[in-house]
């Protein structure tokens, strides 16, 4: 077999690896969280009787690896279970909150993504000259500022002064795709701004390592054009560091956008998480948690695919 | 028209200024008072109810967690919900009367046992069912149900049997009182066909609106009930509930004309954002209070001068003014105000008096050991300021009050009701007794204060059972003035409830009982734009 593939396998199987990890920690911490589930729902009103018979029903009375098996059996199924708190399916609103959240986060890295490395690429040609300065002086400033500040500044300004796009980015299947476009205009904006540093700067340093290396003076002193040579020799050398800071990014806008949802009253999956954690509801808190560390571990590992594959010493093995 | 006239008349409408206010500005204007007076008229025929349209509401207080059963509402999105979708048998009034909804009329046997609803004749139910006794003795009795969940359980224990006869529906009740309308009339009490038993959260009742769309948590979408029996509700064809649970995103969306209604303004921006020019901010004073509650079985709060010091160190002008920057009213000490029915102004006023607490504390012979006031920021908003104020004005009457401050976590578990001395919040009752009964009556659970006084639950009972108002009145007066002089509940200030309206709606009026018209703006209200 190519090597190159039993990376990849390697990597796939370790990915799953720490999938059932994460879902043993994810168990026992919900396991540990103070007050029994049964006790949770019933509150004050709990009495010996209707709590041991919420006990019974959830099936709280069986060991705790019995439990984690018929969870995780449950989830190999595609079975997530039912909200205790409402009584609905978990995987039917969890999938509506989901693809929310990716609908934001793929718009915000639409644009974020290219911007930041279009930024990072001129800030290397323009390299401690104005532009530079002020690329790098601009998103440092805005992912030093609280993203609510920025949301709370963008309404003000783009929704409340100058009425182009809506303050309030609830989205439902009934709208059009512009419109849904328009109500989550700041929100992307938002997340755009708090993402662009950190990629930017990324590929700025990264690409700069690359110019101090011999072979870009050779190119130089061949006369080659600046933007040519970083395009063409330093950039494809720094595509390892970048993809890692990129899936980073990605899986911040899919796993830590809860204050920005809470700003625009987005109806995402951090919401849907932090409500249910607040009453307790454990089989959706375990199932915001798994989805969630899935798509950690697999933008990690797409991160180190692409950085396997970045290397010609992996990719064309002697 | 003049644009300006326009919209001072609009104002005077809509009760932002006083009629004098207006003639005096429009003579400014150089109107004589005579057109002034014609052009108000006009303007107040204008307002008649609009028919159609959408109303956009942006509310906090919804979770995805929130389902539609009734029994289970308790936030202000499902309990909005719970009033489009549904009603109770009666409806508190504005004016603290009852507005009759599912009954027709009530009629009471002399001691106040036995009550006896006659159900309105030709109301549907959204799902063609028609509306009987038996629906409504079938709702009371789920909530009654010892196992139910139902957050009426409580009001519901006295109750001892309950009949449907016809077009009546009977209840009997161990001891009598006189206030029991009310009391059914709570929100969770919504008729429900066969008592929604089967499907208790299928949101059909017989309320003006019917649930098109149930995202729990983001947005509820309601389309009007074309067979409402009541054509004084339900103006909009459509209403939507946005769920806005962060502060600055619903003043967002109403100031930029997003939803036309909104709930729970902050004080603080409340004063700036009633100067935007496309809205107004109301505020309206309720029953809910914040309190500093001490338990009064327990050392050094059982010695009454050490609590009438504490009473008379706290500067309550002072607390309405910076924790509720004036939107709210002061408080006497009691949980009860002008809000209620059968309240009596006449009970003096308890003013800030240093040399007065100084002289109580004397007498108290407290040893000068540290009081503790434990205090978080969830005990209400601007609880742990608020302590602040109070320590300070304690400090200057010589006793040493000392703040602990508590995570917001476990506070209503561990703090409150368990602690000595702490802060606190209620909301409000719809009536005095519910409010005594719940937290001032020896064997209530929720008796934070520890006031366990025979005296004071006999009046309580008796006060229960007096169909006569006026003995009524003069009862409650008493056990007002007993908890204020006796009690264990320091109470600085009532909160008002602050709401945003959009100039674009109409409808709009005060009502005590809880916020956004006790949360019936969305049935009562209509747009005009």
């Amino acid at each position: 077999m190519h090597p190159i593939l039993t990376l990849v396998a390697q990597r796939l199987a370790l990915g799953v690896l720490l999938l059932f990890a994460a879902s043993i920690l994810i168990f026992a911490g919900t396991s540990i969280l103070p007050g029994d589930v049964a006790q949770q729902i019933l509150g004050q009103a709990a009495t010996p009787e209707a709590l041991e018979n919420m006990r019974r029903e959830l099936g709280l009375n069986e060991p705790p690896l019995t439990r984690y098996l018929s969870w995780l059996g449950g989830i190999l199924q595609g079975d997530l279970g039912t909200a205790l708190t409402n009584g609905l399916d978990i995987a039917e609103s969890l999938g509506a909150r989901l693809s929310n959240t990716l609908f934001l986060a793929f718009w915000a890295a639409v644009i974020s993504v290219p911007l930041a490395i279009f930024l990072g690429l001129l800030a290397v040609r323009y390299k401690d000259r104005w532009p530079d300065k002020l690329i790098s002086g601009v998103t440092l400033t805005t992912i030093s500022i609280p993203e609510f500040m920025i949301g709370y500044v963008l309404v003000y300004w783009v929704s409340i002064q100058f009425g182009w796009f809506s303050s309030v980015a609830i989205i439902n299947d009934s709208m059009t795709i512009w419109q849904k476009l328009n109500a989550i205009a700041i929100p992307v904006m938002v997340l755009t701004l708090v993402v662009l540093a950190h990629m930017m700067r990324m590929t700025r340093a990264a690409i700069l390592n690359v110019m101090q290396s011999a072979y870009i003076e050779t190119a130089e002193l061949k006369g080659m054009p600046m933007l040519k040579i970083i395009r063409k020799h330093a950039f494809p050398n720094a595509i390892a560091p970048i993809v890692n800071v990129v899936m980073i990014n990605l899986a911040y806008l899919v796993v830590g956008v809860v204050v920005v949802e809470v700003v625009f009253a987005y109806p995402g999956m951090g919401q849907y998480l932090v409500d249910h954690v607040a009453k307790r509801d454990i089989p959706v808190v375990q199932a915001c948690g798994l989805i969630f560390a899935a798509v950690y571990i697999g933008l990690n590992l797409v991160a180190d695919i692409v950085s396997i594959l970045a290397n010609p010493r992996l990719r064309h093995p002697k | 028209m003049n644009d300006e006239l326009k919209y001072l008349s609009k104002r005077v409408t809509r009760g932002l200024m006083t009629r004098r206010d207006f003639v005096g500005r429009a003579a400014a204007l150089g109107v004589t008072a005579a057109v002034a007076n014609t052009m108000l008229a006009s303007a107040a025929k204008a307002e008649g109810p609009v028919k159609g349209g959408t109303l956009r509401i942006g509310s906090s207080g919804g979770e995805s967690t929130n389902t539609q059963d009734p029994a289970a509402a308790a936030s202000e999105v499902p309990v909005t919900n719970l009033r489009m979708w549904g009603e109770p048998l009666v409806n508190t009034a504005p004016d603290g009367g009852l507005d009759f909804r599912a009954a027709e009329s009530v009629e009471a046997s002399a001691d106040a046992k036995t009550w006896t609803f006659k159900i309105r004749q030709g109301v549907e139910f959204h799902n063609g069912k028609t509306l009987t006794a038996e629906d409504v003795l079938a709702t009371i009795q789920r909530h009654a149900n010892e196992d139910s969940q139902s957050g009426a359980l409580g009001l519901l224990t006295d109750i001892e049997s309950m009949r449907a006869d016809g077009d009546n529906f009977i209840v009997e009740l161990g001891i009598g009182n006189a206030d029991l309308p009310y009391l059914l009339g709570d929100y969770h009490l919504m008729i429900q066909p066969g008592g929604g038993v089967d499907d208790p959260a299928a949101a059909i009742g017989i309320g003006a609106y019917m649930l098109e769309v149930d995202e729990p948590g983001v947005r509820h979408g309601f389309k009007k009930n074309p067979n409402y029996w009541d054509d004084t509700r339900g103006h909009a064809d459509e209403v939507e509930v946005l769920v806005l649970n962060d502060s600055t995103a619903r003043t967002a969306a109403l100031q930029s004309g997003q939803v036309h209604l909104i709930n729970r303004i902050d004080p603080k921006v409340a004063g700036l954002l009633d100067r935007a020019p496309n809205l107004s901010v109301k505020s309206v004073s309720g029953r809910g209070h914040y309190v500093f509650i001490m338990h009064i079985d327990t050392p050094p709060f059982d010695n009454n001068e050490l609590r009438l010091a504490l009473k008379y160190a706290i500067n309550r002008q002072d607390m309405v003014d910076k924790i509720l920057r004036g939107y709210g009213s002061i408080g006497n000490d009691m949980p009860i105000n002008k809000s209620y029915p059968l309240f009596d102004d006449t009970i003096p006023q308890r003013e800030h008096d240093l040399a007065k607490a100084a002289e109580h504390y004397e007498k108290s012979g407290h040893d000068g050991s540290p009081i503790i006031l434990r205090t978080a920021d969830g005990a209400f908003p601007g609880a742990v300021d608020a302590a602040a104020l109070f320590q300070q004005s304690a400090q200057a009457a010589g006793i040493p009050l000392e703040i602990k401050r508590e995570p917001n976590d476990g506070y209503w578990s561990e703090v409150w009701n368990v602690q000595p001395f702490c802060a606190s919040y209620w909301g409000g009752r719809p009536v005095q007794d519910q409010m005594y009964s719940t937290a001032y009556l020896s064997t209530a659970d929720w008796n934070d204060t520890r006031f366990k006084v025979p005296e004071f639950d006999e009046m309580l009972l008796a006060a229960r059972g007096e169909l006569d108002e006026a003995k009524r009145k003069e009862i409650y007066s008493k056990m007002g003035r007993m908890l204020r002089d006796e009690g264990g509940l320091i109470l600085p200030m009532f909160n008002d409830f602050v709401d945003g309206v959009s100039n674009t709606v109409g409808g709009w009026s005060e009502d005590p009982n809880d916020q956004m018209m006790n949360n019936l703006a969305s049935v009562k209200c209509w747009v005009t734009a």
